[in-house]
């Protein structure tokens, strides 16, 4: 296996685009990451959607894309793996350069989730759920997530405040990136006060509803250090793990089992541990989705999640800050895009590029992108040369 | 729903219709055609009990689609006795009065329906036990 | 002659009172409650109707007979709610209790008598040989319309049945019909609610039905009111019951036992059937118990039981029909509008 390089990425504009089609946000954000790598030409492309058909009704999305990038003659592949689309389609990417069967390959995620009302949207979401024997019943998203919570708070002593924590960090990081959809600071007062979507899980709990696209380029580590003038930024482990879709085949309800085999893997071929990560990028969909990917990660113990964000702990400047892109709850959440969004923060930060919300001395990070309820998820570590 | 896709699961809407596993006991709900603790293939019938426990639950109060009339309303993790968790609703209780460890059993209800002209899906749902 | 093997009554738990619906009409809510000799009644969750409460009945039907269900071998579910027009509600029932599909299904609708049209088919099938167990059903999710008096009445409830060859819990003596065309009550093909006669559902209909029914089959069984320890006829309101029972010469204790009605409501098909699921909770092996039916349209049904000593065994297998009655929740006419679709919320 060869070492691989993220050489470029970029970022469309996100949030609710009223103006802009999928195709249009795709290409903003391939032609910025093509740009910012320097590179000429693309080998081969992943692109990760979790639902186009149910967004916007569109399907052969690679297809498209390439044409309208203006490659419409190389591989192209749509990855869907529901919210963890975006990291699946880069390590696919990763795996393809890795084996020397491509150089230059770029990695996409978009979603286009405003053209359908509330409930379409709520709908769309749960076809990552069991639609037979979960969606079937009526459960939703924030309701999987919800129940969750209610048995992370009944078990471990985890607090609604506490979650209101995560909310009020994140957003506090996201208030310093220009990219974000909500770049405005909430209060614990304020979540709590937020309306109810699934109890405990209140609108402030939740990730929005996101357009947006997100793309990198990967080549080999030898051909990066060749081309690129700005810090070259290496993956250094990729971990990708599947667990069962329904919540309620699970042994146990708030582990992350996917997450915490994804996670060792990368942790293994990266040669480091969780003390060794300078932040992460992971998937807050919900408040209580930070606490458990914590503890999957094994960055705070099984069951202690819930005090990290109020402790400082994982803000900008504790130990280890978490999503200071402003993560999935106040950057907001194209869902199919946000895995490689998560790979743009890192690699900005890993460059010293990320202004008012530097990590200081950024030396390695990790990104953490889940499908459904954590029925698949992917771990990467990136670390800068 | 096209009516097939409902039919097809009539048997677990129903009548809760599982298959255990003859190599190491392990029921799946529903039933599968390899076991996901042994991967034995041969499995005996078996039919979920009706009684259980709330391990977890929730109100949903932002709805799909198809549920948008209904809410809100409570989803549950229920525990059936032998240990099969489901997700079902939790009804006839007041939604502030449902809790973690609750007692419930089975009642057959409707679910969704297609429309006012469509099929009318059935299934199960969790009462408070007596 | 046949007998019931097993019995189930299923009651949803909402109820409105009559005072709830008067305040919302401008009634006198008290005048009510003495005239149809009502003080609430039960209402379906938007996820029940007849097929849902049939399930359940039959279910209780089954615990008590404490038979393999793949032994049943029809099922009729009488009714005037079945959920949809064209398909059948006894496919569904036959398939969530589990009977064989060698099984002779259909639904039935005869007004608020269609329940005990099931009783008796069962009956004839099984007393013919042709079946080994047949599943009588008797449910309804009955509407009134908004502010008629029938708003008043109108609830849901079902009952069902499980006939043997064998006695069972209670054998089944003399069984007799009556029947006239009489437009006391109807509802129209494409309308929500029915329309009815006015006073003239009593005398003509209801009265003039039961009393010939049930008169004709005590002749035919050389039997008197005093013979029996329980009687139980159709619960259009809580007055008329009692009313046809003393003009038969029925006495108030023979027939409290089976009159759900005061705090029921009128559950139409699953009426009378109620009553006898109510009545074998308490009864006593060799007691005797007569029931008759109404259906508007009109006729009357009549069955005279026996009960066994097996009642002893079965009783408390299921829940009983009056520990569902008391299991209740009140609920505001709001709520109860928007359970009964009479308000959509907009989608
Ligand atoms: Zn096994």
């Amino acid at each position: 296996m060869r070492d691989v390089a993220v050489i470029g990425v970029g970022l469309s504009e996100w949030g609710e685009l009223w103006k802009r089609s999928l195709r249009e946000i795709f290409v903003d954000a391939a032609s910025a990451a093509i740009a910012d790598a320097g590179v000429d030409r693309i080998d081969s492309m992943y692109v990760g959607c979790m639902s186009g058909g149910l967004f916007v009704g569109q399907e052969h999305l690679a297809s498209l894309l390439s044409d309208y990038l203006g490659v419409a003659s190389i591989p192209a592949c749509r990855v869907e793996s529901a919210c963890a689309s975006g990291g699946v389609a880069f390590r696919q990417g990763y795996i393809e350069v890795a084996s020397g069967m491509n150089d230059v390959v770029l990695v996409g995620g978009v979603e286009k989730m405003t053209d359908v009302g509330g409930d379409g949207a709520t709908y769309a979401l749960a076809t990552a759920a069991d639609q037979e024997y979960e969606v079937y019943h009526g459960v939703t998203f924030p309701g999987l997530y919800a129940m969750m919570a209610n048995e992370h708070m009944s078990r471990f002593g985890t607090t609604r405040e506490q979650l209101a924590h995560v909310a009020v960090k994140n957003h506090r990081h996201g208030a310093m990136n220009p990219k974000a959809q909500y770049p405005f600071e909430v209060t614990v007062e304020g979540v709590l006060k937020s309306v109810l979507v699934a109890d405990p899980l209140r609108i402030l709990d939740c990730s929005p509803i996101t357009d947006g696209a997100a793309a990198a380029v990967l080549c080999p580590l030898d051909m990066a250090k060749k081309l690129s003038k700005k810090p070259i930024v290496r993956v250094v482990g990729s971990g990708h793990s599947t667990d069962s879709i329904a919540l309620h085949d699970r042994e146990d309800l708030t582990e992350l089992a996917a997450t915490k085999r994804a996670a060792e893997k990368a942790y293994k071929m990266a040669e480091v541990g969780p003390a060794e990560i300078s932040f992460a990028e992971v998937h807050d969909c919900f408040t209580i989705a930070e606490i458990c990917v914590i503890e999957a990660l094994g960055l705070v113990e099984r069951g202690k999640g819930g005090t990290a964000a109020e402790s400082g702990l994982t803000a900008l400047g504790g130990r280890i800050p978490v999503n200071t892109s402003g993560g999935l709850k106040s950057k907001g959440h194209p869902v199919g895009c946000t895995g490689i969004a998560q790979i743009v923060e890192l690699t900005e930060q890993l460059r010293g590029e990320s202004g008012k919300r530097q990590v200081k001395g950024a030396k390695r990070g990790l990104a953490q992108n889940m499908g459904g309820t954590g029925g698949s998820t992917t771990v990467h570590i990136l670390e800068v040369e | 729903m096209f009516p097939s896709r409902y039919w097809r699961e009539i048997p677990q809407r129903y009548r809760l219709e599982a298959a255990k596993c003859t190599g190491c006991g392990k029921v799946s709900f529903p039933p599968r055609s390899k076991c996901p603790k042994c991967g034995g293939v041969e499995f005996d019938e078996a039919r979920l009990p009706e009684k259980g426990v709330v391990k977890t639950f929730t109100i949903i109060r932002v709805a799909p689609s198809q549920f948008v009339e209904q809410a809100p309303y409570a989803v549950g993790i229920v525990e059936l006795e032998g240990g099969v968790k489901i997700t079902a609703q939790i009804v006839d209780c007041p939604l502030e009065d449902i809790k973690i460890g609750q007692k419930v059993r089975i009642e057959f209800r409707r679910l969704q329906e297609d429309g006012c002209s469509g099929v009318i899906c059935y299934g199960y749902k969790c009462v408070p036990a007596l | 002659m046949a007998g019931i093997v097993g019995y189930g009554a299923y009651v949803p738990r909402h109820r409105i009172k009559v005072e709830e619906i008067a305040k919302v009409w401008g009634t006198d809510a008290e005048s009510y409650k003495r005239g149809l000799m009502l003080k609430e009644k039960s209402v379906p969750a938007p996820d029940q109707d007849t097929i849902t409460m049939s399930v359940e009945a039959a279910r209780n039907a089954v615990k008590r007979a404490g038979i393999d269900p793949v032994l049943i071998e029809a099922v009729y579910v009488g009714s005037e709610s079945h959920p949809y027009a064209v398909k059948p509600s006894g496919t569904v029932v036959s398939e969530a209790v589990g009977t064989t599909r060698n099984i002779h299904c259909a639904d039935f609708e005869f007004a608020c008598k269609a329940g005990s049209e099931a009783m008796f088919i069962c009956i004839g099938l099984v007393e013919g040989g042709a079946v080994r167990y047949g599943l009588a059903i008797g449910a309804d999710t009955s509407q009134g319309a908004p502010g008629d008096a029938l708003e008043y009445s109108a609830a849901a409830g079902a009952a069902a049945f499980i006939f043997g060859k064998e006695d069972g819990v209670a054998r089944v003596l003399h069984t007799h019909t009556f029947m006239t065309d009489t437009p006391d009550f109807w509802r129209r093909e494409y309308e929500y609610y029915p329309r009815h006669g006015g006073r003239f559902t009593g005398e003509q209909a209801y009265f003039r039905h039961i009393t010939t029914a049930a008169s004709q089959m005590m002749e035919k069984a050389k039997m008197k009111p005093q013979d029996f320890t329980y009687a139980v006829f159709h619960q259009p309101n809580g007055k008329f019951p009692m009313k046809v029972g003393e003009m038969l010469g029925f006495k108030r204790e023979q027939m409290e036992a089976g009159w759900l009605s005061p705090t029921l409501g009128n559950t139409y098909s699953g009426s009378s059937p109620m009553g006898l699921t109510a009545i074998l909770d308490v009864a006593k092996p060799g007691e005797k118990i007569l029931m008759t039916s109404f259906g508007s349209g009109a006729g009357s049904d009549g069955f005279i039981f026996e009960v066994t000593k097996q009642i002893d065994k079965v009783r408390d297998v299921a829940p009983k029909t009056r520990e569902q009655l008391d299991n209740k929740t009140y609920i505001e006419y709001g709520v109860y509008a928007k359970f009964r679709g009479k308000i959509r919320k907009a989608v």
